[in-house]
């Protein structure tokens, strides 16, 4: 049953996954991609990590690709269709990615993975606490870290927001 | 008896296929029984509405199909069911038809994760409200799609709308939810409905409770695009909004589905708030089976709430709804996240 769903999430994502590299249309492109991150939270879900799963839908499928197609509702439209690339940048990218992908294959298939044979779910006071441990193990501090980056990229923003006038006087006065 | 009913029937589907196909059959029952709620829901809600409306405005409503008018959305089912599928010429068709199915699709998956009874759960997954926001994020997608796929300013105004609106709003219907889940230490909604045997979770909560309920109703009103937050199809500037260019069934997958957004916004309000189906003060304790009519009676006493607001309040302006979020709610809410805490930490909730 598992190996079912398995597979026939693999087939979406990959299908989906060239859809939305080869489709001529922008938000035709952001759709598939939709469709390829819910697979990923697909998987998620059949390997238990419902947690995982909520957050790629919350924060990918929610966010990125909401935020996506706001851009292309706002620029483009629906008439429009994306350049096709020139002979020598396809052979290139085909290269490319052939390799990246031949390489992720040998790695694949020469790493020994173990079976884990008890599969509990990961509950959410497992996640929590793990997120706020300062022992070994903890991640309170890439937590943090990412929270400063967090900060500084909205303070980013509301400079970029303010117009350029005001944007070499009122520098951030932020950190902490 | 509910339980023992599924349970027998899961024990005959076992016995009678092998272990696969009964599981696949399964499934399909349970989806079948689902579809045909969420049908029967989203046809008796209209109906609902426009009795409501009907009574507020002092009019009769629609009072001639059926006794009362209880057949009226049946057929007008019917008739949307025979329409003609019309379309844009220069409309992009594969997302113009991909669009419905996006937000009727994640509504029905809302409804997968409420504890209806206590038995009466299709997946009580360890994440529930997590999921829920998780889902509803995704049903703007459906609405952004179809107003820009039908090559009309006015659905793609409407869209816009709605994608600004759904994402301010989402922000507090998930802190609303949050400060509750501050008291219950857990987000599965059957431990939820658990912890509240010892008194619903507004009244353990008190005052902070009554806030992030109060802040609730007024995200998730907007969330679900009602009146007074309907910019999204504003009729007097923007025709019909983002489904100004469906018709036929195409269009109904979004009515209905707008329907069953305020039930599930309305269940949730229940579950989270009200103790799902657990009777007031325990008197039906000893028939599960009620249950079912405890939930529903609270989610539709909700769901009236929400059609009160509609036919009561004036339509608000773009900005008027953004200050409303990012002045007010936002504040109200991270403040009252704080109170919560604190309350919880010193154990000062009401334990009956």
């Amino acid at each position: 049953m598992e190996k079912i769903l398995f597979y026939i999430l693999a087939i979406i994502m990959i299908v989906f996954a060239v859809a939305s590299v080869s489709s001529r249309k922008m938000l035709r492109s952001v759709v598939y991609l939709l469709f390829v991150l819910i697979g990923i939270a697909g998987i998620y879900f059949l390997i238990d990590y419902n947690f995982l799963a909520a957050i790629q839908l919350t924060v990918y499928a929610g966010g990125i690709i909401v935020l996506m197609i706001f851009s292309v509702l706002l620029i483009h439209h629906i008439e429009m269709e994306l350049e096709v690339a020139k002979l020598l940048k396809k052979i290139i990218t085909a290269i490319v990615c052939l390799a990246g992908l031949g390489i992720f294959l040998a790695t694949i298939y020469s790493h020994p993975f173990n079976v884990i044979e008890n599969s509990n779910s990961t509950t959410i006071n497992e996640i929590g606490k793990g997120f706020l441990s300062y022992k070994a193990g903890g991640f309170i501090l890439p937590f943090e870290v990412i929270s400063v980056l967090l900060l500084a990229a909205m303070i980013g923003a509301i400079v970029i927001a303010k117009g350029t006038k005001k944007s070499e006087v009122g520098s951030p006065k932020s950190e902490e | 008896m509910l339980l023992s009913i599924t349970k027998n029937i899961h024990e005959w589907l076992f016995s009678l296929m092998p272990e696969n196909v009964a599981s696949i059959v399964e499934m399909t029952i349970i989806a079948i029984i689902y579809l045909t709620g969420f049908a029967v829901a989203g046809l008796f809600l209209v109906l609902m509405e426009r009795r409501i409306a009907a009574w507020f405005q002092l009019r009769r409503g629609p009072n001639r199909v059926g006794f009362h008018g209880i057949l009226q959305t049946i057929a007008d089912a019917l008739k949307l069911v025979s329409k003609e599928l019309t379309g844009t010429i220069k409309a992009d068709k594969f997302l113009y038809n991909l669009a419905p199915y996006f937000v009727i699709i994640t509504a029905l998956l809302a409804l997968s994760v409420l504890p209806f009874t206590q038995d009466f759960q299709a997946f009580d997954i360890n994440i529930g409200i997590l999921f829920l926001i998780a889902i509803s994020s995704i049903g703007v997608i459906g609405i952004l799609l179809a107003g820009w796929s039908s090559n009309n300013k006015f659905s793609l105004i409407g869209a816009m709308r709605s994608g600004v609106q759904t994402i301010s709003y989402e922000l507090s219907v998930s802190l609303s939810l949050l400060t509750i889940v501050l008291m219950t230490g857990t987000l599965q909604l059957s431990e939820i409905v658990e912890v509240q045997k010892n008194g619903w979770l507004i009244v353990q909560g008190h005052i902070p409770a009554v806030i992030a309920f109060m802040i609730y109703m007024i995200a998730g009103t907007a969330e679900t695009n009602r009146t007074p937050f309907d910019l999204v199809e504003a009729e007097s500037e923007l025709g019909a909004g983002f489904h100004t260019e469906y018709s036929g069934m195409k269009f109904a997958y979004f009515f209905l589905a707008e329907f069953i957004n305020m039930f599930i916004i309305a269940s949730i309000a229940t579950t989270v708030f009200f103790g799902a189906w657990l009777s007031p003060f325990g008197i039906t304790e000893s028939i599960p089976l009620l249950g079912i009519f405890w939930f529903l009676a609270k989610t539709f006493v909700i769901v009236f709430l929400m059609m009160w607001f509609r036919w009561s309040f004036p339509r608000l302006r773009i900005d008027q709804i953004l200050t409303l979020e990012w002045k007010y709610l936002l504040p109200i809410n991270l403040v009252n996240l704080v109170v919560m805490a604190v309350i919880v930490w010193l154990g000062l909730t009401i334990q009956f």
